[in-house]
């Protein structure tokens, strides 16, 4: 493939809103001519925000924005070869949709039958020849968003920008002008910018994908990198369902998590900590003495292409996607193809777990309620009088349909003889000594792992406590 | 179900009584003192002598161009304040427009009076500027009627549709002149009509002014007063004949406009 120039450049793109609220923080991103890119992330994760500034709507707090090699980061939105699918059309009403489509060419003073030939020729694209006379509002949804795209693609754009466009349709329809957007951008050759919180639309449709979480880019990448090789557990838990486990490089191309010793085919350092990521389609259920691992089904989803069976070893779940069905209450063992396995190095080796929302609507895990409040981690949340937890819009928070995920630091966590202490108990699976501390793995009762920097030194297989303050815990909430 | 039905319809029995009493009733009376003279016999003199004296010709074209001064005035005054209001970021924004509407609930007379006494400290004698004092006296009054119905407009515009306008190539002034104008014609319509038509016949307001010859309100009051009923029904009919034209034309404006519906408060 030949080398192609950069059409738009992001540098260290800052977006602080008045409310101190940071929307974007150091975003780079280079895209080249006729790509199309889609930036994928949660709402509030910062995509519509960057998009806004690629348009000129918003202006970037810091950083720059290069449109071949010149700097437009202060350019209003007029002056801009760039174009806008708006998330609701936002069509003119009081126009017909001949007016709507010539509105850019008639403000370039394009002489009218040039306009009339062009938005023949764009209405055609979108499969609305005819359409001239009518009015927006006798329009169905897909036909008004037809309408934004040949808007917006009449101008010819060098960039065509897409916020959510399809977020409107039903699924159906969805998919069909997902086919027909891709068609039209090899047709046009145009550079599309995409925004979108659905994965599988990503996957779908892009040469590249930026996958974005709270204002910062996770992983930029090509869908096939992305999806088989997440960098992180974020990129890899958005993009489609995986299995995460905190885990330990215990030899040359092995890995211990899960309660077994996988064969992987990343070559990563002995004892480093790691995140193992297994994808649910890439687990093969076996007969129980035949697998890495043992486990006994807990439950089984029909699916329709498959069955979702979740499979409960030793205290670590796994999700299974499996053409044969089980039973729940069987043993079965599970194996995973090396290849199918992988291997992201934890570089801060930040202990991550789910911590329950219980029935008061306050923190707790293993049993413990934690000292904190929840209307401070999530966002706009406000408590009722009778202690009921509220969104910003006044409804009521469903505590099953959020997770809250607390994380804390090796060396935030201090380990005690005295198990009751602890807020988890667990013993020591693993220990290096890092030169002037010592780095242990404790696989506690709860199922999970905990790395735990301590500067004293404690046996093998030692039970211990695991004391976490509260306070040096960060949470953050997954919908 | 019988009985349901009877019911609801003598639900309505009451509305149409009011209808016939208020209403219609009224109506017929002026149709028949129009049409009449003297002696009760059918006539056309009543209209073509509206058409042929020039004193009530005048004073229509007079009480027209008054209406007009004072619809064009409370436009000009209200679109840019309900424009400021409406996109202004104060969270406070109820309480703003409250403070324009607040003086419809001071007595009616009493506003008048105060303005009266300020133009006669201004100009000395009222006599001298009638037709200015009767667009100001009206403008004072008539305004909020015109801000409240653009403003509702100019607050329910989609932001997206002139972000829109600025994507596909219009600076700022193009997407107001392109997008905002068009899309708040409704409003415009919706008080033009709440000022023009009460502006066409109001009366007190000019007669506490000073300048009671030669409005339409207080015409017919002045042929009722002499006693020329069949007179004063006509000029009321061909008055009433106005507004029906003009909110006939304003409605087919605000469908055009507005396909979803009116904007009237």
């Amino acid at each position: 493939m030949e080398q192609k120039e950069n059409i738009i450049e992001l540098r260290h793109i800052t977006k602080t809103f008045e409310d101190g609220f940071h929307a974007v923080s150091d975003f780079n991103l280079e895209v080249k001519r006729g790509e199309f890119v889609t930036f994928l992330g949660p709402s509030g994760c910062g995509k519509t925000t960057t998009l806004r500034m690629i348009a000129g709507f918003d202006i970037p707090t810091e950083g720059e924005i290069l449109l071949n090699g010149k700097p437009i980061t202060k350019l209003p939105p007029n002056k801009r070869p760039i174009n806008t699918v708006f998330q609701r059309y936002a069509l003119f009403p009081h126009m017909n949709i001949f007016e709507n489509i010539a509105f850019g060419l008639k403000q370039k003073k394009v002489p009218d039958h040039v306009i009339e030939k062009k938005v023949k020729k764009v209405l055609e694209l979108v499969d609305l020849e005819g359409f001239e006379k009518r009015r927006v509002s006798t329009l169905s949804g897909g036909q008004q968003q037809r309408v934004a795209i040949a808007r917006a693609v009449v101008n010819e754009p060098e960039i065509l920008l897409l916020d959510e466009p399809l977020g409107a349709l039903d699924l159906k329809m969805r998919k069909e002008m997902q086919l027909e957007l891709k068609a039209m951008h090899k047709e046009l050759g145009i550079t599309f910018i995409y925004v979108t919180h659905d994965q599988e639309e990503a996957l779908t449709m892009s040469d590249k994908i930026v996958v974005m979480s709270e204002g910062k880019t996770q992983q930029i990448g090509t869908p096939e990198d992305i999806y088989n090789e997440p960098k992180n557990a974020f990129v890899a838990d958005f993009i489609g369902e995986s299995n995460i486990f905190n885990g330990i490089m215990t030899g040359r191309l092995k890995a211990r998590f899960c309660g077994g010793e996988f064969a992987c085919v990343d070559d990563v350092e002995e004892g480093t900590h790691i995140t193992a990521v297994v994808r649910p389609e890439d687990v093969i259920l076996t007969a129980p003495e035949d697998g890495t691992i043992r486990g006994v089904v807990t439950s089984v989803i029909f699916k329709g292409m498959h069955y979702e069976i979740a499979v409960e070893s030793g205290k670590n779940e796994m999700v299974v996607q499996s053409v044969k069905a089980a039973k729940p209450g069987e043993l079965v063992g599970m194996k995973v193809d090396p290849d199918n396995i992988h291997i992201m190095i934890a570089e801060d080796h930040t202990n991550i777990f789910a911590v329950e929302i219980n029935k008061s609507h306050r923190l707790e895990y293993n049993g413990t309620v934690l000292d904190t409040s929840l209307t401070k981690i999530i966002r706009g949340s406000r408590r009722s009088e009778d202690g009921t937890l509220l969104d910003a819009a006044g409804e009521e928070i469903d505590p099953r349909r959020i997770r809250v995920i607390a994380a804390i630091g090796p060396g935030d966590i201090k380990l005690t003889d005295h198990q009751d202490e602890g807020l988890v108990q667990g013993y020591i699976s693993n220990l290096i000594y890092k030169g002037d501390h010592y780095s242990y793995v404790i696989h506690t009762d709860m199922g999970q792992d905990f790395v735990v920097n301590d500067e004293y030194l404690w046996n093998m297989d030692d039970q211990v406590g695991l004391i976490m303050p509260v306070e040096k815990m960060t949470f953050s909430v997954k919908r | 179900m019988g009985k349901l039905s009877f019911s609801r319809k003598s639900l309505g029995i009451p509305y149409a009584l009011f209808l016939a009493l208020f209403v219609v009733a009224p109506l017929v009376v002026l149709l028949y003192y129009g049409f009449t003279n003297g002696q009760g016999q059918f006539t056309l003199a009543n209209l073509t002598g509206f058409f042929t004296n020039p004193n009530t010709l005048g004073t229509l074209c007079y009480s027209f161009a008054v209406s007009v001064t004072t619809t064009g005035a409370c436009l000009l005054l209200a679109y840019p304040t309900a424009y400021i209001l409406a996109k202004s970021k104060i969270r406070a924004k109820s309480v703003v427009l409250m403070i324009f509407i607040m003086p419809m609930w001071i007595n009616f007379s009493l506003r008048i009076t105060a303005l009266k006494e300020i133009l006669t400290l201004i100009e000395g004698n009222l006599a001298f500027y009638p037709f200015a004092n009767a667009v100001i006296g009206m403008t004072y009054d008539f305004l909020p009627f015109m801000i409240l119905p653009i403003y509702n407009t100019l607050v329910k515009l989609d932001e997206s549709l002139l972000e829109a306008a600025r994507d596909l190539g219009a600076n700022e002034t193009e997407a107001f002149f392109k997008v905002t104008l068009p899309l708040s014609v409704p409003g415009i319509v919706s008080g033009v009509a709440m000022v023009f038509l009460p502006a066409m016949t109001n009366y007190v307001v000019l007669d506490m002014l000073y300048n009671s010859t030669y409005i339409m309100g207080s015409l017919i009051g002045s042929y009722f007063a002499a006693y020329n009923w069949h007179g004063g029904s006509m000029i009321a009919l061909i008055l009433l004949a106005i507004i029906c034209l003009f909110t006939l034309f304003t409605k087919g404006m605000e469908e055009e406009n507005n396909p979803r519906g009116g904007a009237l408060l």
